[in-house]
């Protein structure tokens, strides 16, 4: 038997609303299964369970606010499984296993239970409470062992949280409302990259004509419906490259370089309301081509139509954001804490292009990365925009 | 008319005023006559107003209190003197059982229009038995009211108004305040009983206190001004009733309350003004409320025991400090 709690889905998110249960009591659900819907300042989210069982009790009504760890529901282990042991194994071996099982679904929640008991007692002062309250300010976020929280801080905190007033104006407007709690998201998570990640830059011009023609080519063999458009090889280009330069694809935790063997690139997906979502293109280094476009275009549907799931929208090891629609050339971006690099890709557009002693126009773009420098140089920045030209070079490789 | 006269002179002249208005208006207590007075308030008065209305009595607390109840319920305006607070515990009787009672016994059909006054005070080496401030004690006495002027201007002012009620008004002089200055003005309108006065505006911190702590609250204030914090400075003036309004009202700005009081700690007016913040502005409080007030021993003789044992200016920094520092 276990909990299933509220998942963090993302750095600042602090608590959702369980919009929808999937799945009912005395359910069976297998890992991955996506069993409930919930609100974030992101949008509508699916959450996923992570293993196999029953489901034995829903613990949370629809539509009531949760904090990330909360318990949503408990689940109780398949009960199938221990059985076909008993017939295969020596009938000890399923008790001994048995009892491991307790034992690892026991221990975890004493130190949950003290950790709770700990951080519930925050020392406020009456005044700080009052004024908290007129203001907004979210008490969960003082650290109890910081001392007593007092009107000082209050105030502190509350200039930091300053979009209350447009909240309260727009309340008539439920999409302001939504973007607003997405800004203030948005708003941490760029602060706080700002402010720890020493970011370093490098910019690159990429002929696109190679890799265009070669697609055009490919395209007119196939039914419109399975055309593949520039952004889904541009996506190919930089995971294959990320495959070769590993160092920019991971986490930047706990003061230590950490590189993910799977790539999960976050694409910057801009909402039709207004808004950023950078949703993982999951498993995207082991895909096709076919399958990158397919992957892309659901995921961009599910994205605007607020149908995301759970780790897509943890899963994120390094972010891809195109302003190429807008004209832009290049983009400069800010890396998403903890991911290592950002990979910003402009518009192609024509440009005069020098090529041997001959000038000439071409279809140019320009890529930027923007690096973490306390994990990587921009040496390996450098390699990287490098592998990045030279696929897209060679458009053949990317299939 | 605006002059510079000691606080015992306006007490002085308060009495006489009233007594050449009002000729139902008599004093009556130990000493009062021949002798001026144990702290010569009464001084000159047995000439000018004769001994019908200057009454010298035994030493029977009991007796001239009870005697003072008596005249008042019959039409008189007495005015009883007891020499110290610590004596008036021997006309405690009266003053619960009859004085302050009386209104309600008899359906309201009899007020006591009574004025006790009485000196009180801790300080100036005079021993367990003559130094202490009860005031606080007997505010918590239903049907009576308590008045503590503090300023030469009260000390006048709280004379006429004490007279003007129609019930039993105790009046506290302290008595080392008999001998200090201030400018009086007798056309002013006298500010109602009831009702607190801001003497120092701040911000920070609000400082409650009364009768002669007001002083020395009010130089703590300048001390810890120099290091930038601006404390506000009550005079309650009046413990029963005591001016909920003005009390919340301050709180509600600074966020903090340090009380300076006289008596001690244990059941002690600054237990009351405490608990009633607590009721009504326990949101406004930014951190704990703290108390200086008298330590809970008999009041010592010996001067370096003695000024150990009560409020100082030095106390009042601290702990009005320690408050501020809270977190």
């Amino acid at each position: 038997m276990s909990e299933f709690l509220m998942p963090s889905l993302g750095a600042d998110m602090e608590s959702a609303i369980l919009m929808e249960w999937l799945v009912k009591e005395g359910d069976r659900v297998t890992n991955g299964q996506v069993i409930a819907e919930v609100e974030t300042s992101k949008g509508v989210i699916e959450i996923e369970i992570f293993e196999d069982g029953i489901v034995e009790k829903l613990l949370v009504k629809e539509e009531s606010e949760c904090k990330v760890g909360e318990p949503l529901a408990i689940i109780a282990s398949d009960e199938k499984k221990p059985l076909h042991v008993e017939e295969k194994h020596e009938s000890k071996q399923p008790v001994v296993q048995e009892t491991k099982e307790e034992q690892i679904v026991s221990e975890p929640p004493k130190p949950t239970a003290l950790h709770v008991e700990q951080e519930a007692r925050l020392k406020i002062s009456p005044a700080a409470r009052k004024r908290a309250g007129e203001m907004g300010v979210d008490l969960s976020k003082f650290d109890p062992k910081e001392g007593v929280v007092q009107l000082s801080k209050i105030e502190a905190a509350s200039t930091t949280e300053q979009e209350e007033p447009t909240k309260i104006e727009s309340k008539s407007d439920a999409h302001i409302e939504k973007n607003s709690g997405m800004r203030q998201a948005i708003a941490a998570a760029m602060s706080r990259s700002n402010a720890e990640i020493p970011h370093y830059y490098l910019s690159t011009s990429i002929n696109m004509t190679p890799a265009l023609k070669y697609l055009e080519e490919l395209n007119k063999k196939r039914s419109i419906k399975d055309r593949i458009l520039p952004v889904a090889i541009l996506i190919r280009a930089v995971v294959l490259s990320l495959k070769e330069v590993p160092e920019l694809n991971g986490f930047w935790q706990d003061n230590s370089h950490q590189i993910s063997k799977e790539i999960h690139p976050g694409i910057a997906i801009a909402l039709r309301k207004g808004g950023l979502i950078t949703p993982a293109l999951l498993n995207a280094d082991i895909m096709t081509i076919d399958d990158t476009m397919n992957s892309l275009s659901d995921l961009i549907t599910r994205t605007r139509g607020g149908k995301l799931r759970s780790s897509e929208m943890i899963a994120q090891t390094i972010t891809i954001t195109n302003l190429g629609d807008l004209g832009v050339e290049s983009v400069y971006g800010v890396i998403y804490p903890p991911q290592l690099a950002i990979v910003g890709l402009g518009a192609i557009i024509d440009s005069p292009w020098a090529e041997g002693d001959s000038l000439c126009v071409r279809k140019v773009m320009r890529a930027t990365l923007a690096g973490d420098h306390r994990a990587t140089d921009g040496r390996t920045g450098g390699l990287f925009l490098d592998k990045l030209n030279s696929y897209l070079q060679n458009p053949k490789e990317l299939l | 008319m605006d002059n510079t006269i000691t606080y015992r002179e306006a007490v002085r002249e308060a009495i006489r005023k009233a007594m050449r208005e009002d000729e139902r208006v008599f004093l009556i207590g130990e000493d009062v006559g021949n002798y001026g007075g144990s702290y010569a308030v009464s001084r000159g008065l047995l000439d000018e107003f004769g001994r019908e209305r200057i009454i010298d009595t035994p030493l029977s607390e009991s007796a001239f209190t009870g005697a003072g109840i008596g005249a008042a319920m019959n039409g008189m305006r007495p005015i009883v003197e007891i020499m110290t607070v610590n004596f008036s515990l021997l006309a405690l009787d009266q003053i619960i059982n009859n004085a302050a009672s009386m209104l309600h016994m008899s359906g309201g059909q009899f007020n006591v229009p009574l004025v006790i006054r009485m000196a009180t005070g801790v300080g100036n080496q005079l021993g367990a038995q003559h130094s202490h401030s009860l005031e606080g004690w007997l505010s918590y006495i239903v049907g009576v009211k308590v008045l503590t002027p503090a300023t030469v201007q009260d000390a006048y002012d709280m004379i006429g108004l004490a007279l003007s009620d129609p019930d039993p008004v105790l009046v506290f002089e302290n008595s080392l305040l008999y001998n200090s200055k201030g400018s009086l003005d007798t056309k002013s309108t006298p500010i109602p009983i009831g009702k607190a006065l801001v003497h120092r505006p701040g911000k920070d911190i609000t400082i409650l206190t009364y009768g002669i702590n007001l002083f020395k609250a009010l130089e703590a204030a300048e001390t810890l001004a120099k290091d930038g914090i601006d404390a506000e400075v009550i005079d309650l003036r009046s413990l029963r009733p005591l001016d909920d309004e003005t009390i919340m009202k301050s709180v509600a700005k600074t966020h903090r309350v340090v009380i300076v009081d006289d008596g001690w700690k244990s059941g002690s007016i600054s237990a009351e003004i405490m608990a009633r913040i607590n009721e009504q502005a326990f949101y406004e409080l930014d951190a704990p409320m703290a108390r200086v007030c008298t330590l809970e021993v008999p009041l010592p003789y010996a001067k370096h025991l003695e000024d150990a044992a009560i409020v100082q200016v030095d106390k009042i920094v601290d702990t009005t400090k320690k408050v501020m520092v809270q977190s």
